[in-house]
C-alpha cells in the first residue's frame, strides 16, 4: 500500500533554503532519496515553496474568501511530501525516522486512501 | 421457555462470551482489520444466542455457533453499507473460509496478533490498555472510562478513533519480526501492567471496580503466557501481579485504612497465590533472560518470604 510522508519544517528550516542548503543538510536529503530509490519504494515526491507564498481560498455563502497565507497558522508548516510503496505502517515509520526532515521539524505518515476511494474521485 | 432455563442460558452465554470474546473478535478482524465491525457482529451473535439457545438448547460447540452467527452478521453489515467501496473482496474473503470454520471445531487463535496491534507504536500510547480491555476482554467503554477517570463519551470517541486507525492506517495484524519483538512485547506487557496498576491504585476501601480491573489484567497476562510460554518477561509479569494479589486481603484494615507492607499480617496473605507466583518466577529464571518485571517480581518474592517466618 502507499503512504505519504508529509514533511513539516520549522521557520529555521525554511530559512536554510535561502542559503541554497549549502550545508550537510542537502547531502542528507540526497542520500535519503538515493536510499529510497535503491530500496525500490519511491513513488513520487515534491517540495513546496515557503508558507508565506501560500494563499487560502474558502467559498462561503457563495462568496469567495481569499486569504493571504497558509491554511493553518502554526509554527511548523508543510514543506513537501514523499509517496512511498510499502507493506505496512511499520516500514513507513522506519523511513520517516530516517528522513532528514524528522530531525528538526516533523514527518507525518499517513496512508493514501484506498484505491477504490481514489478512483471514485477521479472517475 | 421457563425462567430458570433462561437464567441458565444467560449464564452460559456470559461464560462463553467471557472465555471466547477475544478469540472471536481477533479471528473476525484479522483479515479485515476492522475491529469495530467485528465487535458489532459478535454483539449481534450474542443477542441472537440469548433468543435461540433457550428454545433450541445450548449448541454442542457454542463458540462455533457464535462464530457462524457473527460472520453472517458481518457479511450482512458489509452488504448494507451505503458506501460499498471495494466491499466485494472482503465479502468474498469472509465467505471463503466461512464453511470451513463453521464445520471445524478449531479456529486459529489470533489474540496474540490483536494484543500486538493494540500496543502498536502508531497507536496513541494512552490507548494501548483501553484497547486491550475492550477488544480482547470485551469490557464496555463506560466501564473502561470509569477506571481511567474520564467521561464515557470521551473514552468511546478515543476508542473509535484508535479503531479507525487500526482499520485504515496500514497497521499489520501480525506478530512482530524477531528484530522488533523485544520492544513490541514491552509495550504489550506495559499495557497489561497499567491495567493492573489502575485496578490496584483504585482500590480505595476494597472498591469492587478496582478489584475487577486487576483481575482482568491478570487474566490478560495468563492469556499472553498461554500464547508465549517461552518469554521470560511474560512469566515475570504474571509472577509480579500474583505476588501483589496474594497480599490484597492484608492491604486494608477493617476500617478501610491502608496498611503498609511492613505492618501487614502475613497470615492474611494468600499462600496458593504466592506459590503460583514463585512457580512462574522460577520458570522465568530458567529461561535465563532477565528483565524489569522479573526483577520486580523477585523483590516481591523476598517480601513474601515473611509468610513463612514463625510469628
Amino acid at each position: 500500500m502507499q503512504f505519504a510522508l508529509m514533511i513539516y519544517h520549522t521557520p529555521e528550516e525554511f530559512d536554510m533554503r535561502k542559503n541554497d542548503y549549502s550545508d550537510p543538510h542537502l547531502g542528507a536529503w540526497r542520500a535519503y532519496y538515493r536510499a529510497l530509490a535503491d530500496a525500490g519504494v519511491y513513488v513520487g515526491a515534491d517540495a513546496l515553496e515557503v508558507p508565506e507564498t501560500g494563499t487560502t481560498v474558502r467559498l462561503r455563502d457563495g462568496k469567495r474568501r481569499v486569504q493571504d497565507g497558509p491554511y493553518a497558522d502554526t509554527k511548523e508548516q508543510l514543506a513537501g511530501f514523499i509517496i512511498l510503496e510499502l507493506p505496512s505502517v511499520d516500514a513507513a515509520l522506519e523511513w520517516a525516522a530516517r528522513c532528514p526532515g524528522a530531525s528538526i521539524g516533523a514527518v507525518e505518515v499517513r496512508p493514501l486512501a484506498k484505491e477504490a476511494l481514489r478512483r471514485g474521485f477521479t472517475g | 421457555m421457563n425462567g430458570s432455563n433462561q437464567e441458565d442460558t444467560h449464564r452460559t452465554v456470559e461464560r462463553v462470551a467471557r472465555e471466547s470474546y477475544g478469540r472471536l473478535v481477533a479471528y473476525l478482524s484479522v483479515h479485515t482489520h476492522d475491529l469495530a465491525s467485528a465487535e458489532d457482529a459478535l454483539s449481534n451473535a450474542l443477542v441472537s444466542a440469548l433468543s435461540h439457545w433457550p428454545q433450541d438448547g445450548v449448541p454442542q460447540n457454542p463458540e462455533a455457533w457464535l462464530l457462524t452467527a457473527a460472520r453472517h452478521s458481518l457479511i450482512d453489515a458489509i452488504r448494507h453499507q451505503k458506501v460499498v467501496l471495494a466491499s466485494e473482496p472482503t465479502v468474498q474473503l469472509l465467505k471463503e473460509d466461512f464453511t470451513e470454520a463453521a464445520l471445524s471445531k478449531e479456529f486459529p487463535d489470533e489474540r496474540l496478533k490483536l494484543l500486538f496491534v493494540c500496543a502498536h507504536p502508531a497507536i496513541d500510547h494512552a490507548m494501548h490498555t483501553p484497547l486491550m480491555l475492550q477488544t480482547v476482554l470485551g469490557l464496555d467503554a463506560a466501564r473502561i472510562a470509569q477506571a481511567f477517570l474520564i467521561a464515557p463519551k470521551t473514552m468511546g470517541q478515543r476508542l473509535f478513533r484508535a479503531k479507525t486507525k487500526m482499520r485504515s492506517g496500514g497497521i499489520p495484524f501480525e506478530i512482530p519480526q524477531e528484530r522488533d519483538l523485544p520492544k513490541r512485547l514491552d509495550a504489550v506487557l506495559e499495557a497489561i501492567y497499567a491495567a493492573f496498576g489502575i485496578g490496584w491504585g483504585d482500590m480505595a476501601g476494597g472498591d469492587q471496580r478496582g478489584r475487577d480491573l486487576a483481575e482482568e489484567a491478570t487474566w490478560l497476562a495468563r492469556v499472553l503466557l498461554q500464547l508465549m510460554p517461552g518469554e521470560a518477561e511474560v512469566q515475570g509479569l504474571l509472577a509480579l501481579m500474583l505476588h501483589c494479589e496474594a497480599r490484597r486481603p492484608a492491604r486494608r484494615g477493617p476500617d478501610g485504612r491502608y496498611i503498609p507492607l511492613s505492618e501487614q499480617n502475613p497470615n492474611r496473605w494468600s499462600v496458593p497465590l504466592i506459590e503460583e507466583a514463585e512457580r512462574h518466577l522460577t520458570e522465568a529464571f530458567k529461561l535465563g533472560r532477565s528483565g524489569r518485571f522479573q526483577l520486580e517480581a523477585a523483590i516481591q518474592s523476598v517480601h513474601a518470604e515473611r509468610a513463612h517466618w514463625p510469628d
